[in-house]
């Protein structure tokens, strides 16, 4: 039996907006749960106070400082590789089998799950080269990890770059490097800071990787070879080793309200580089 | 005296042969039509005189283009210094998405003019030269790509301008525009053809005869007929160029 298409498209309709309903509902639910469960925690002294009786108490100043020089190191290296990376394979070389290769790659990379760039990232860095749980072994593990998503959407921001750009540019007689520096970069910018901020997103939140790498210590770091935990390492210990439930959520709060405010900060940044620079 | 003299210039898009055996002067502080239906290789044409063609993947070329004597075509030209003299003006008028006065000195500072004084001198006169100080004078800050069509146009001609070419190549630059804004395109032609010479490639035979001095017909791919405006509008030698001017086919 054919339903009606009127019927159909009712019904289509519902689904579909239940879908959508469901999905968001899921989202806020998630952000409210774990936002009620950690802001009664949260107070200056948590933030600013070092963990006592290994986290059974006090705060989590180190775990902040130690997420804060990981995901900098992190991107202070994957940034000036993955954008250069990507400037040649879209500027430099012609599309093809060598273009295609480089791309499957980068994106198989991007699917590996992070314990594998952890166990990596030990074996490399921590063990071979003698690195030791480092802040630079933990950096330089997701610098790897994130190389994938700036380099691709670095990519994808230079192509939405129109041809005509480029063609003028020659046509006034700059030179390729001129060219990429004056028009392409500044007019991909914003997708550039995009990936970006999706490489710090991931490199905050990690956590098999870092737990690798940059090891647990709850001392303040003095170098990059010493040892830090991150927040996510931390509340990860604070539940798996039954420490301190109240605690890993007030941590986990800190998480995802720093998160949310970089999002923000970062489409505040695009939004007003867009409408000045555009 | 001729600026640019194109001699034997054959050219292939793969094994497509877009120009054969093509041989045109263009002489000095004149402006030439290259006029002809769709696809008859009058873009490629004006593309070659100044190298743009290189940018496209699987070209070849033989022949000669001589710019001032000497063939742009030989290993020892500097392509980037060719296109400073070699300007051109796009079928789209495309200023960059940058303030009226960033548009206008994104050349010179590519030459390394960048003393600020000179560079508002400049931007003042090639504004003038373009017709565009008047309207332009109190707005150099908006952002050129929220003009007119128009005066995006005589933006990206004012660019050009500024870092002073002796030959503009313009490919259809009035096809996005409507006839009063291009009627205002052409004046500036005028204007501008005192200094400059200036090859326009143009879709719209009127355009042809009202602007040009000489004109080449082209036909899938080779110049039919090259001479006067007014000899090839009125007596051409050639059937073929007699049947497209009286719109017979085109």
């Amino acid at each position: 039996m054919r339903l009606n298409p009127k019927t159909s498209q009712k019904i289509m309709r519902i689904v579909l907006g239940i879908a959508t309903g469901l999905t968001i509902f899921i989202l806020l639910f998630i952000i409210v749960f774990m936002l009620s469960k950690g802001i009664p925690v949260l107070n200056w002294e948590f933030l600013s106070n070092f963990p006592a009786k290994m986290g059974k108490a006090g705060g989590i100043l180190p775990t902040i400082i130690g997420t804060f020089v990981l995901t900098l190191v992190a991107i202070v290296i994957a940034t000036p590789l993955g954008v250069g990376a990507a400037v040649y394979l879209t500027e430099y070389i012609r599309e093809g089998k060598i273009t295609k290769i480089i791309r499957f790659g980068a994106e198989s990379l991007a699917g590996i799950p992070s314990i594998i760039f952890g166990l990596f990232g030990f074996i490399l860095f921590v063990v071979t080269l003698k690195m030791g749980w480092s802040i630079l072994s933990g950096g330089l593990t997701l610098a790897f990890m994130i190389l994938p998503t700036i380099i691709r959407t670095s990519e994808e921001a230079i192509k939405t770059v129109p041809y005509s750009y480029r063609e003028v540019s020659f046509s006034l007689g700059a030179t390729k490097w001129e060219t990429i520096k004056k028009v392409v970069l500044p007019n991909a910018l914003p997708g550039i800071v995009t990936g970006i901020i999706l490489g710090i997103g991931r490199s905050v939140g990690e956590t098999a990787a870092v737990i690798f790498t940059a090891g647990s210590s709850l001392r303040l770091p003095s170098s990059l070879f010493d040892s830090v935990r991150t927040m996510s390492v931390h509340f990860y210990i604070l539940s798996r080793e039954g420490i301190s439930m109240k605690n890993a959520c007030g941590t986990a709060a800190v998480l995802v309200i720093f998160i949310l405010a970089m999002n923000l900060t970062a489409y505040w940044i695009m939004h007003k580089f867009t409408k000045r620079n555009l | 005296m001729n600026t640019i003299e194109v001699k034997n210039l054959n050219f292939y898009y793969g094994n497509f042969q877009a120009l054969k055996d093509i041989g045109i002067a263009f002489q000095e502080k004149i402006i030439t039509a290259l006029i002809g239906p769709s696809g008859c290789g009058k873009s490629t044409l004006l593309r070659c005189l100044n190298r743009m063609n290189d940018l496209i993947e699987g070209v070849k070329i033989s022949g000669e283009v001589d710019f001032k004597d000497k063939n742009i075509y030989s290993k020892n030209i500097d392509v980037v210094e060719l296109r400073r003299h070699v300007g051109m003006v796009f079928q789209r008028p495309n200023p960059f998405p940058l303030s009226v006065f960033d548009n206008v000195v994104y050349g010179l500072k590519v030459h390394g003019v960048t003393q600020a004084f000179r560079l508002e001198e400049i931007v003042e006169r090639s504004l003038k030269a373009t017709g565009l100080w008047d309207e332009m004078k109190d707005k150099l800050n908006s952002i050129a790509t929220e003009l007119p069509l128009e005066q995006q146009q005589r933006l990206c001609m004012a660019r050009l301008v500024a870092i002073e070419p002796e030959v503009i190549l313009m490919d259809e630059p009035c096809s996005a525009l409507d006839p009063i804004a291009t009627a205002k395109i052409e004046e500036l032609m005028f204007e501008l053809k005192k200094k400059y010479t200036i090859v326009i490639v143009t879709h719209n035979m009127q355009q042809a005869a009202r602007v040009s001095d000489c004109c080449g017909f082209m036909l899938l791919g080779e110049l039919i007929e090259f001479g006067t405006t007014s000899k090839i509008f009125t007596s051409p030698d050639n059937q073929k160029t007699q049947d497209y001017i009286t719109g017979r086919f085109g």
